[in-house]
C-alpha cells in the first residue's frame, strides 16, 4: 500500500474545473514531484490533500484512511504538513512563534524543542533571527522559515508548493539540497515545482499535469530524458 | 515603488506635522488650564481616562472579532447592555457584591456572544461579507427590542443600585471616587490578563496567527472554529465587565443603553486602527478624553458630545482611514 493514494480526483472552484480526474501515488520514503504550467492544478492538488478543498469526486487516502471528509487539523495530526505557495508565514509573529505554531498539534515541550533544534541544524540562519518578526525576513529566509515551520509538526508526508519561487539560483540549490536531506531522514515529500529541472533532479518519480489531468508520469530520470518534457518544461529540445 | 525618492521629504513633512500638533496640544492644555484652573482641567482629564477605560473594554471586542473574522459585530454593544442588566438583577434581587456581579455578567455575555456567532454568523461564513454584516445589524435590533419586552428587561429606565456606598477621596484637589478606582483597577486587571493570554499562551499566539493568515493557521492544524469561538468569548467577557462598570458610573440602564457607548468604542477602535489591540486601547483613551474635555470646556459641550465622536470618525476616514496604529491593509485574494 502506498503512503498516499490519490485516485480520480475532481476538484472545482464553482464552475471552474481545476482538477479533472488525476491519479497518483506516493510511496513510503519517496520524493514525488508534480510539475506543470501555471494553472495546471498543482496547488489545487495540495490544497485538496490538506483538506482545504473538498473534491467533487475521487478520493485521497493516507495509509488507507480516506481524507476527503476530514478537517484540516485532523489531517495535520495524521502526519501531513503543507508548506504553502508564497510561504504564508505569519508576518507579525517572531521566528520562534512561527515555529511554535508549526508544532500547534503537539504537546510535549521537550520534543517540540528537539524539533526546533533540528530545524536550526538545517537552517542555522533561523536561529540567529529567532526574535525577529517573520515579515522582516528576506525572501529566502522566509522560505526557510516556512519549511522549518512545516517540519515542526513532525510530518510523515511533507507537501511543498514551489519552494524555489522567487529565490536566487544559489539559494534554490541550498533549499533543494535541504529537501533531499529531509527526505533522507525519513520524511516522504510531494514537491510541486515550476522549476522542473531542479525538481526532477531531486525527485524519485514525477507526474506532469496539464489543465487538471496527468499528461505524463514516470521515474524522474525518464521524465528528464523525455523529449516532450524537455520541450515544454525544461526549455530545451 | 517608483516614488521612493518622495519618502524622505514626506517623512520630514510628517514629523513637522506631528511636531506642530504636539505644540498645538501643549498650547491648548496651557490655555485650558488658564481658562478654568488646573484642578478643573485635571479633574476632566481623570474623568476622561475613566470613561476611556470603559470604552477600551468594549472596543477590544470589536477589534478582536474584526481581526479574526473581518466582521463588525454590531450586536456587541447589546451584549454590553445584557452584561449591565444581568449584574443589575444579581445585585438588586440577590444582593451580590460587585466582583461576583462582574463575573456573572462576563459569563452571561460569553454564552450570549458565542450563541450569536453560532446562529447568526457561522452559517454565513462563506457568504459575501455584507450578508454577515446585515445579520449582525439584525441581531442587534433583535436584542434591543426583544429585551425591551415586559417579560424580559422591560422598556423603562431602571435605576442601577450600586452594591457599595460611594466614597470620594480628595487627592491634591482632585476628587477621586471609589467608582473610579474600581473601574481603573478592573480594567487594568482584565487588560493584563488579556495581554498575557494573547502574547504568552499557545492559544493566544494561535489567535494572532489566525488574524494574520487564516489559511496558513489552518495548515498548522489550528481549529479555526475554536479560535473564533474563543475570540467572541473573550470580547464578550470584556464587554460584560464594561457593562457593569458603565452602569456603576452612569447608574441608569435600559435596553438601548449600549448603542452610544458601543458606537463610541467602535469609533475608538477605528481611530486606533481596527484589528489592532493596542490601537483599541489608545483610541479608547483618546475618545474618552475628547468626550469629557468637550463636555467640560466647549459651550453646550454636553449637547454636542456625541456629535464630536462622529466628527472624530469622519476625520479619521479623511486623514488616515487605517487609524493611528493600523497599517495599510492589502486586501487578500
Ligand atoms: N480560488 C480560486 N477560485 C477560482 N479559481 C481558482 C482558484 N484557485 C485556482 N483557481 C483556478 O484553478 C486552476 C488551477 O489552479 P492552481 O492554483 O491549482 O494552479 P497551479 O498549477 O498551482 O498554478 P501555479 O503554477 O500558477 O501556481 C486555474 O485555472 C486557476 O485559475
Ligand atoms: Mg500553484
Amino acid at each position: 500500500m502506498a503512503l498516499l493514494d490519490v485516485s480520480d480526483l475532481h476538484v472545482a472552484y464553482g464552475a471552474i474545473k481545476a482538477l479533472q480526474g488525476i491519479t497518483f501515488t506516493i510511496g513510503e520514503g519517496e520524493i514525488v514531484t508534480l510539475i506543470g504550467a501555471n494553472g495546471a492544478g498543482k496547488s489545487t492538488s495540495l490544497r485538496t490533500i490538506s483538506g482545504l478543498l473538498r473534491p467533487v469526486q475521487g478520493s485521497v487516502c493516507f495509509r488507507g484512511v480516506d481524507l476527503t471528509r476530514m478537517s484540516v487539523d485532523k489531517i495535520v495530526k495524521l502526519g501531513i504538513s503543507q508548506v504553502p505557495e508564497g510561504r504564508q508565514i505569519f508576518p507579525k509573529l517572531t521566528v520562534r512563534e512561527n515555529l511554535e505554531m508549526g508544532a500547534f498539534t503537539r504537546r510535549d515541550r521537550n520534543e517540540i524543542n528537539d524539533s526546533m533544534e533540528r530545524v536550526f541544524s538545517s537552517f542555522p540562519r533561523l536561529k540567529e533571527r529567532l526574535h525577529q518578526l517573520g515579515g522582516t525576513l528576506s525572501g529566502g529566509e522566509q522560505q526557510m522559515l516556512a519549511i522549518g515551520r512545516g517540519l515542526m509538526s513532525r510530518p510523515t508526508l511533507l507537501l511543498l508548493d514551489e519552494p524555489s519561487m522567487g529565490l536566487a539560483p544559489i539559494l534554490v540549490e541550498e533549499i533543494f539540497s535541504i529537501i533531499s536531506q529531509i527526505n533522507s531522514e525519513g520524511v516522504s515529500i510531494l514537491l510541486v515545482e515550476q522549476n522542473a529541472a531542479m525538481a526532477l533532479s531531486v525527485a524519485h518519480r514525477g507526474y506532469v499535469l496539464e489543465t487538471g489531468k496527468v499528461a505524463l508520469q514516470g521515474d524522474a530520470s525518464a521524465l528528464l530524458a523525455n523529449p516532450q518534457v524537455q520541450e515544454a518544461y525544461l526549455g530545451e529540445g | 515603488m517608483r516614488l521612493t525618492w518622495l519618502r524622505t521629504p514626506l517623512r520630514i513633512i510628517a514629523w513637522m506635522v506631528y511636531a506642530a500638533l504636539s505644540l498645538v496640544i501643549v498650547y491648548g492644555v496651557y490655555r485650558l488650564i488658564q481658562f478654568k484652573g488646573a484642578t478643573y482641567f485635571f479633574q476632566a482629564l481623570l474623568d476622561g481616562l475613566r470613561l476611556g477605560f470603559v470604552y477600551a473594554l468594549i472596543a477590544l471586542g470589536y477589534t478582536m472579532v474584526y481581526g479574526i473574522v473581518r466582521l463588525i459585530n454590531f450586536a456587541h454593544c447589546d451584549v454590553f447592555m445584557v452584561g449591565a442588566f444581568s449584574s443589575y438583577y444579581a445585585i438588586t434581587s440577590y444582593g451580590w457584591g460587585i466582583v461576583p456581579a462582574i463575573i456573572l455578567a462576563m459569563v452571561v455575555c460569553i454564552v450570549l456572544n458565542i450563541a450569536i456567532e453560532r446562529m447568526a454568523y457561522k452559517p454565513l461564513r462563506n457568504a459575501p461579507r455584507i450578508t454577515a454584516l446585515i445579520s449582525a445589524i439584525g441581531v442587534s435590533f433583535f436584542l434591543e427590542y426583544f429585551t425591551a419586552l415586559r417579560f424580559v428587561f422591560g422598556a423603562d429606565f431602571l435605576t442601577y443600585k450600586r452594591p457599595f456606598d460611594v466614597v470620594v477621596w480628595n487627592v491634591l484637589g482632585l476628587s477621586i471616587s471609589n467608582i473610579t478606582v474600581i473601574i481603573v483597577a478592573v480594567t487594568l486587571a482584565l487588560l493584563a490578563l488579556l495581554l498575557y493570554i494573547i502574547n504568552r499562551t499557545k492559544v493566544g499566539k494561535a489567535m494572532r496567527a489566525t488574524s494574520q493568515d487564516a489559511t496558513a493557521a489552518r495548515l498548522m492544524g489550528i481549529d479555526i472554529d475554536r479560535i473564533i469561538t474563543l475570540t467572541f468569548g473573550i470580547g464578550a467577557a470584556l464587554a460584560g465587565a464594561a457593562g457593569v462598570l458603565y452602569a456603576i458610573a452612569f447608574p441608569q440602564i435600559w435596553t438601548f443603553m449600549g448603542i452610544m457607548p458601543g458606537l463610541k468604542a467602535f469609533i475608538a477602535a477605528v481611530l486606533g486602527g481596527i484589528g489592532n489591540i493596542a490601537g483599541a486601547v489608545l483610541g479608547s483613551l483618546l475618545m474618552g478624553e475628547i468626550e469629557v474635555l468637550t463636555v467640560s470646556f466647549v459651550p453646550f459641550g454636553s449637547r454636542i458630545r456625541d456629535l464630536v465622536a462622529f466628527l472624530v470618525l469622519i476625520i479619521v476616514f479623511l486623514v488616515k482611514p487605517t487609524g493611528i496604529l493600523g497599517e495599510p491593509q492589502v486586501e487578500k485574494v
